[in-house]
């Protein structure tokens, strides 16, 4: 069961947070196929935001197919997003990557900023790679 | 059934000796809210809020307009509503085991004992204490449990949070939310820290001197009002908009407004936050009021006083 983190201050709706939590998930292999997201009450129990905000964002991932609701008993994932597991070689291959970069000097926004112009550079052509990039510019009213 | 947790037509309150506004608390306040909803009543203090939701428990009665409440008058319909005032007013001398079980007499068919143990329990109270020798958080969670024991349909709180140290105040909220979730209560809460309500709330009426300033979701306020900064002469770009409030920033000017047509070519316009529009309107007490239409009263005054004495 994944358990959602609501940052009140990062500026990033707060339906899209879960959304993004979600989504990490599913890339880390975290969620997978058929298992259940927690019900609305449980996430408004544990982070106090309003219920809607919870629908809204199953909503979207609904819309996404990556989740599906099925009435009366929840919503389930229905597809894995990426290849990326927690433990795949490609994981491992970055953080000793990430390592050589601290221990040469770089700071935690310097490896970000670095990390960031390379997925520009290698993602260019892809339409893929920009999914909640606007809405994530919508303030945090969600 | 109705869909209309709370409509005011026209309310107004005068109470009685010399004061503020020629001792009108309310005045001229008409609004809609629908059922289901979180609504964050917000203001400055002295605003009317309290005196606002007095008049939703059926403990105030207007001195013009009317204000019904679940499609009837308050007091016909108190059985469905629980109020918390500010000072959460409990029996000092009954024990906390002794208040749930006045709750659950005065609350025949419909207490839910689970819950409201549920609630003292989490905060590690002991049944056999006394309400006065409670400290003032420990009293707000036992005034939270009768409340939501009750499994009221509208549940109206003043200021409900305001002595509670962070965790409870998270945790009690989250119960709070997740009963109303499950049971799709209508929860008013009054506050003038707008951090607290902003992300529980999806409704919002920002009460000023004794008037609704702001009514809607907040979805919809926030979709009504652009943050524009840009550089050039301030009428041609600010023209046909409303204006809330102008700010010179650096060589620029920024503005909150509420748009009406296209924005003029060389300014950004962003979407504002919450906390940004209640902060402009907060500062510049003449801008116009807004009510979104589902937040405008749909009948009349004489049409209200009707449907209450039919």
């Amino acid at each position: 069961m994944v358990e959602y983190r609501i940052d009140r201050r990062s500026g990033v709706a707060t339906y899209l947070q879960i959304v993004q939590q979600t989504k990490q998930a599913l890339r880390l292999g975290l969620l997978e196929p058929g298992d259940q997201l927690p019900t609305a009450r449980e996430v408004v129990e544990a982070t106090a935001i309003n219920p809607n905000t919870v629908l809204k964002a199953y909503r979207e991932l609904e819309r996404e197919g990556l989740v599906e609701a099925r009435r009366g008993l929840g919503t389930f994932v229905r597809r894995a997003l990426g290849a990326a597991a927690a433990g795949s070689p490609l994981r491992s291959e970055l953080a000793a990557w990430a390592a050589r970069a601290r221990a040469s000097g770089l700071d935690r926004d310097d490896v970000a900023a670095l990390f960031a112009s390379v997925l520009d550079e290698q993602f260019a052509d892809s339409t893929d790679n920009t999914e909640g990039d606007e809405a994530m510019n919508k303030g945090d009213n969600a | 059934m109705t869909d209309t947790a709370i409509e005011a037509a026209a309310l107004g309150k005068r109470f009685g000796g010399p004061s503020r506004r020629g001792g009108w608390a309310l005045r001229d306040c008409g609004f809609r809210l629908p059922a289901g909803r979180i609504c964050a009543v917000v203001g400055p203090n002295g605003a009317g809020k309290s005196t606002l939701l007095a008049h939703a428990a059926g403990l105030l009665e207007p001195t013009e307009g009317t204000l019904t409440v679940l499609g009837s008058h308050p007091s016909a319909a108190r059985e469905r509503i629980a109020y918390v005032a500010q000072d959460k007013p409990l029996y000092p001398q009954l024990t906390v085991t002794e208040t749930l079980r006045l709750g659950h007499e005065l609350n025949p068919g419909r207490w839910d004992a689970a819950l409201a143990e549920r609630i003292v329990t989490d905060g590690h109270l002991d049944p056999a204490a006394r309400i006065r020798d409670l400290s003032g958080g420990q009293r707000t969670r036992v005034a939270l449990a009768l409340v939501l024991g009750k499994r009221p349909e509208l549940l109206l709180l003043d200021e409900p949070m305001a002595d509670l140290d962070p965790l409870a105040r998270h945790q009690l909220m989250g119960t709070l939310l997740a009963e109303a979730a499950e049971h799709g209560t209508t929860v008013v809460m009054s506050s003038h820290i707008l951090g607290e309500l902003a992300h529980a709330c999806d409704f919002l009426l920002l009460v000023g001197d004794g008037r609704i300033r702001l009514g809607g979701a907040i979805d919809d306020l926030v979709a009504a009002h652009r943050l524009i900064t840009g550089r050039g002469p301030l009428t041609d770009a600010l023209a046909p908009h409303t204006v809330i409030e102008s700010r010179a920033t650096g060589r620029g000017l920024t503005a909150l407004i509420r748009p009406a047509g296209p924005i003029a070519p060389g300014w950004e316009a962003a979407e504002p936050s919450l906390e940004d529009i209640l902060l402009a309107h907060l500062r510049s007490p003449d801008a116009p009021a807004l009510l979104t239409p589902g937040a405008t009263a749909r009948s009349s005054a004489s049409d209200m006083s009707a449907a209450v004495t039919a």
